[in-house]
């Protein structure tokens, strides 16, 4: 079922949590709904299943007005962080309950637990209590509560965010698997940008209570819309400079600049480089500048050089393939030069480029 | 240090077989006793030591022997003199003294009172851990100071307004008087400073327990269709039923041994406003000290009783969750 949002605000007190949200998500897919922690994606979750009302804004679920459904009519399933399991019934009492409030006769209540134990891999638990699983045992049981009406829309709040780095990983692909096998709409909220692009086949951006970007991962992530998805989408050197009729310059440096960068006649801008697109060699090349290695990392896969380059920047970043770093031989204290292979440019100052990343990345 | 010598302690004063050479237990043995002489210390000085965070032995067992002392003097050997001055007359006078139609009455009224009381509060204390932790409203911190007041207020003030409101003088005991309402020096006078000095304690005990139990329960009920009703008899009650039974209990002991507030309003009249800790008194002001003591006992057993009842409740939610993890796989 397609989720249509339009024009949503939403203040709690004094502090704007929404400002005109706007959002269009078809049937059947699974959308992140990614930002730092305060940007507003949970209330936007929790405006969907019922439980806030925005204070202006319409919300439709296939094509319908939702407005006047309260939390309980609207039949969508609701997955909690810490999983909201009842903790006095045991895990085949907490799938029923949703079915038992619905009346549903006994038999077909026992054969749809069975079902959806089956569908989480947890048959053999129906007998135990919450508290005797482990975390992730739990949020599949949460799930399988969620599911078990069937509903049209389903929505996970941070679904593995109590959840250890390994389990995470395996529930990430299973819940990717799961959704490929019943397609409903889900829309899921996360700040880790790795789950979001490996769950969803679209993510919504956000910021300050602001959507900056939707598309899929590797739009957001190869076509960042702004300064804030550049740097939200791990992390990116970031140079001063100025934009001037299509050329971006940072010192005696100069790039093609795209049509991102809206400032024309020598505005300030910022140029973006990505560790990955950082070319290291140890002679000068076309286009480069000269820098200092000042420490060097190895994160297994690869290498992170932390570099020096007055006046460019202080605290550089390149990553590389460590077979490169091994055949540079580099070391703390080599002299190498850089060069950017892809660059991507925005106008702005400083500041506006400190007012939205203000939510603390 | 501290990792290798944590399991090792333990396994000392548990009694467990220790893996290790024999003079090292020994000298575990002596860093756990710590402040003592350790006479195997020196020649293992590096595994004479005691946990980071334990407090030194004389410590621990003066703060004990102080508790256990206290305890003595100021619980065990009154409950235990009431008892004794309760049956020293033997069973037969005891049985006579809480078998005479006054104490009958008392304690019919005592268990009268209670009953209205108990379920009024009950009733008050749901609501009110509800309205204070599922709502944001304006004055929600003076209600919960308010709710307190009864704790802060000596019980006397209670029967106080009771009379100051409903007695011959009082704001309306005019009306009263015109209608035939009996309310002051009558049973409903002592079952309202009953409930006035009895109704913080479920509010109290849910309170911080709701509050530390989250909405998110109740929210993952509602979206998966539930009524309010639905919510709060499948999901938050069952929840809280044992911090609400505790405040049932506490808030019945108390109910039926309030003295102050009942004193002022009852009256006094004997087999009509006499409670059981009013019987009490009227039989001591008479001398009839073996009487007294007997009655008295009956409220000891009370205490026992909810004593009893609450560990017993206690054991039987650990049975169902050791029961719960054996019937699994």
């Amino acid at each position: 079922m397609s989720i249509e949002i339009q024009g949503v605000h939403k203040a709690f007190g004094e502090q704007q949590v929404l400002r005109d949200v706007n959002l269009s998500l078809p049937g059947g897919e699974l959308t992140a709904l990614l930002g730092p922690s305060g940007c507003g994606k949970t209330t936007l979750l929790r405006i969907l299943a019922g439980l806030e009302a925005p204070d202006a804004g319409e919300v439709r679920f296939g094509g319908e007005p939702i407005h006047d459904r309260t939390a309980r009519e609207r039949n969508v399933g609701l997955v909690f962080q810490h999983y909201a399991l009842f903790r006095h019934l045991t895990v085949g009492e907490n799938v029923a309950f949703p079915l038992r409030i619905r009346k549903r006769p006994k038999d077909e209540v026992a054969a749809r637990v069975q079902e959806l134990l089956g569908l989480v891999q947890l048959e053999g638990l129906a007998r135990r209590y919450p508290h005797q699983l482990s975390g992730g045992q739990r949020q599949r049981v949460a799930l399988a509560r969620a599911l078990a009406t069937q509903p049209k829309v389903l929505l996970l709040d941070e679904p593995f965010g109590a959840l250890d780095a390994r389990v995470r990983q395996e529930l990430r692909r299973w819940l990717r698997r799961l959704h490929d096998e019943l397609h409903v709409t889900s829309v899921f909220v996360t700040h880790d940008q790795e789950e979001a692009f490996e769950v969803s086949d679209r993510v919504v951006l956000m910021n300050a209570g602001r959507i900056e970007q939707v598309g899929t991962p590797s739009q957001v992530f190869e076509e960042p819309a702004s300064p804030f998805v550049m740097r939200f989408l791990g992390a990116v050197n970031v140079f001063r400079g100025r934009v001037d009729d299509g050329r971006a310059y940072v010192g005696d440096l100069e790039f093609s600049a795209t049509a991102t960068a809206s400032g024309a006649g020598r505005a300030p801008a910022h140029v973006f480089v990505r560790p990955h697109e950082l070319e290291v060699s140890l002679g000068a090349v076309p286009g480069s500048f000269a820098a200092r290695v000042e420490r060097v990392v190895t994160l297994g896969s690869a290498v992170r050089v932390e570099l020096k380059a007055p006046p460019y920047g202080d605290r550089l970043e390149a990553e590389l393939d460590p077979r490169r770093v091994q055949s540079l031989g580099l070391k703390a204290g080599d002299q190498v030069h850089l060069s950017p292979r892809r660059v991507r440019v925005f106008a702005g100052r400083d500041a506006e480029l400190d007012s939205l990343t203000a939510s603390n990345l | 240090m501290t990792v290798s010598g944590g399991p090792l302690l333990d396994a000392a004063r548990t009694g467990e077989p220790l893996a290790g050479p024999p003079e090292l237990a020994v000298a575990a043995l002596a860093g756990d006793r710590g402040g003592g002489p350790r006479p195997r210390a020196a020649s293992a000085p590096h595994l004479a030591f005691r946990r980071v965070t334990e407090d030194p032995p004389w410590v621990r067992r003066g703060l004990i022997a102080l508790a256990l002392l206290f305890l003595g003097a100021f619980l065990l050997v009154p409950a235990a003199a009431v008892l004794w001055e309760a049956v020293r007359g033997g069973a037969d006078l005891w049985w006579k003294a809480v078998s005479e139609p006054d104490a009958l009455s008392a304690i019919k009224l005592t268990l009268l009172v209670a009953a209205i009381s108990v379920p009024l509060n009950t009733l008050f204390g749901v609501a009110a851990a509800w309205s204070l932790t599922r709502f944001r409203f304006r004055g929600q911190n003076l209600l919960l100071s308010l709710i307190d007041l009864p704790f802060g207020v000596s019980p006397v003030i209670a029967g106080m307004v009771t009379i100051l409101l409903f007695g011959a003088q009082g704001i309306f005991g005019a009306w009263c008087q015109a209608h035939g309402v009996k309310i002051a020096f009558a049973v409903p006078g002592i079952v309202l400073a009953t409930v006035f000095v009895t109704f913080p304690f479920v509010a109290r005990e849910l309170i911080p327990f709701m509050q530390q139990q989250g909405t998110e329960e109740e929210e993952a009920a509602l979206v998966m269709g539930a009524s309010g009703w639905q919510i709060l008899t499948r999901v938050t009650l069952p929840n809280v039923r044992w911090s609400l039974f505790y405040g049932v209990i506490l808030c019945n002991a108390r109910a039926m041994g309030e003295f102050g507030a009942v004193s002022v309003v009852s009256g006094h009249i004997r087999g009509l406003t006499n409670t059981i800790p009013l019987h009490v008194e009227i039989l001591y002001n008479e001398y009839a000290f073996r009487a007294s003591f007997a009655v008295a006992s009956l409220l000891f057993l009370l205490a026992l009783v909810t004593l009893v009842v609450k560990k017993a409740m206690e054991w039987r939610q650990h049975a169902e969750r050791v029961a719960a993890s054996r019937s699994e796989a």
